[in-house]
């Protein structure tokens, strides 16, 4: 029972919800960048909660299951065809053995999530499947070639959810601190009321964003912290950068602010030169 | 020590050094509910907590028993077999004006303690050494330092668990196995062990 990557396209990895309790030993999080929809894609296909699957980007991937399997495709919005034919996003899907599955380039968003009923087997790593950009800890990004086991199928298929459609451009709703006082308060203005876009060297680390520079107030040397997902950080180019699931555990540049939990999907779905707004919860 | 609430589920106390730090983590980690616990320089992130409100009180309404804590706490004791012959001896002998056989004299003879770790998994910062034998860290940082290497930058000692650009000074190397995701726990050096290096 395996997974055949036929194309893996710019970057897939296999994700599930992240490795916890590590951070102390140095080892980032990882998991679902867009865990809402990586979490519709599991349940899409009857999945328990820590089953993992595969977060695509920009381009899509293409698979062949050596059984019939169950499949669903949800995040940025995809064509996605089974042999040809074009199927139902964000639906289960019955796929018969050995057909060729290709998850196509993101017509809006960055990452879709490809999941199989019984999930992407791989041997676990410090209690999760996930792919690690920084630090390397689990799976390798995929390659063509690649075979990954599936595992058995637990539940059944739920056809009735709702798919949150990835639209662009919402503002990052921003909590205060731990360094807010870095900033002055003309630079906090900059922050939420500019327009930044994304720029193109956003990864699984950060969103880092273009737009005006923030002037710090404080420009003496912090000692490096604890780092939080979601952290906004500001180096000495003065451009916020967005902490992402892949974030080093620790920083030694100022945390002016964090984007709510419940925003870091969009984060995740942003594609370079789209708008970002940043606002005060 | 301040408490500073971060979003909606962490807390990151910072205390006076990287002992107390310490203390609080070591401690936090069998009292307190969180997902994460980081120690650092002079800092401890709890994160992923409930109520960090109630959290941050405990921490300091406890503070007599978390900051005797890590004094009386044993770590375990490794040793970690060292060959002295790193790029950056002479130069480190010239900064702590002694010889290279003095180094290694120096170097063996402390019990270090890890304090926290980071820059990559199992890296771990071992305090021990005064403070008058700080070492800057290199003008420009080597594209690769080899695992095991074994290094100082400031008072800090560490050992690079796997080859990565680095700025540390080296000292030596060590065959000892820093990171192993199949061993619990996977570092070798986890916050709260004692450390020394016995020359090979």
């Amino acid at each position: 029972m395996t997974v055949t990557v036929l194309d893996a396209g710019l970057l897939t990895t296999v994700q599930d919800r992240g490795r916890h309790g590590c951070a102390h030993l140095g080892v980032p999080r990882a998991g679902a960048l867009d865990a809402p929809a990586a979490a519709l894609a599991g349940r899409l296909v009857g999945n328990p909660r820590d089953a993992a699957l595969l977060e695509t980007t920009l381009t899509g991937v293409a698979l062949r299951a050596d059984r019939a399997v169950t499949l669903a495709v949800t995040g940025a919005d995809c064509e996605v065809r089974v042999d040809g034919r074009a199927v139902s996003f964000a639906e289960p899907v019955p796929v018969r053995a050995g057909a060729e599955v290709v998850v196509g380039p993101a017509r809006r968003g960055v990452r879709s999530y490809v999941a199989f009923s019984g999930g992407i087997d791989v041997p676990p790593v410090l209690g999760s499947r996930s792919t690690d950009m920084l630090a390397g800890v689990g799976p390798a990004p995929l390659r063509a070639g690649d075979v990954l086991p599936l595992g058995s199928p637990t539940g059944s298929p739920a056809a009735l959810d709702v798919a949150v459609p990835v639209r662009p451009g919402g503002p990052l709703r921003l909590w205060r601190g731990p360094r807010t006082d870095w900033l002055t308060p003309a630079d906090w203005e900059v922050l939420t009321g500019s327009a930044y876009v994304v720029s193109p060297d956003s990864d699984r680390i950060g969103m880092r964003v273009l737009g005006p520079p923030l002037v710090r107030a404080n420009r003496g040397e912090l000692l490096s912290e604890g780092m939080v997902l979601g952290a906004v950080q500001v180096p000495p180019s003065g451009l916020p950068v967005v902490f992402l699931h892949d974030h080093p555990v620790t920083g030694g540049y100022p945390v002016v602010a964090v984007v709510d939990a419940r925003d870091l999907w969009r984060c995740a779905q942003a594609r370079p030169g789209e708008p970002v707004r940043f606002v005060l919860r | 020590m301040e408490l500073i609430p971060i979003g909606e589920d962490a807390l990151l106390v910072e205390v006076d050094d990287s002992d107390a730090a310490l203390a609080l983590a070591l401690w936090a980690r069998a009292h307190v509910k969180a997902r994460e616990v980081v120690p650092a320089a002079r800092s401890v992130l709890l994160d992923g907590v409930v109520e960090p409100a109630a959290v941050a009180a405990r921490v300091f309404d406890r503070q007599a028993d978390w900051a005797t804590g890590a004094a009386t706490s044993e770590g375990a004791l490794v040793e970690i077999p060292t060959v002295y012959d790193g790029a950056d001896l002479d130069d480190i002998a010239a900064l702590w004006r002694c010889t290279v056989a003095e180094v290694v004299e120096r170097h063996t003879a402390i019990e270090y303690r890890v304090a926290f770790c980071g820059f990559a998994p199992g890296f771990a910062y071992l305090s021990g050494l005064p403070a008058a034998w700080a070492v800057g860290r290199l003008a420009g940082p080597r594209t690769r330092v080899p695992a095991g290497s074994v290094a100082l930058a400031d008072t800090w000692c560490g050992v690079y668990p796997t080859a990565s650009p680095g700025g540390w000074r080296l000292l030596g190397r060590t065959d000892a196995a820093l990171w192993d995701v199949d061993r619990e726990p996977p570092a070798l050096l986890p916050p709260g062990a004692r450390v020394t290096f016995v020359a090979r």
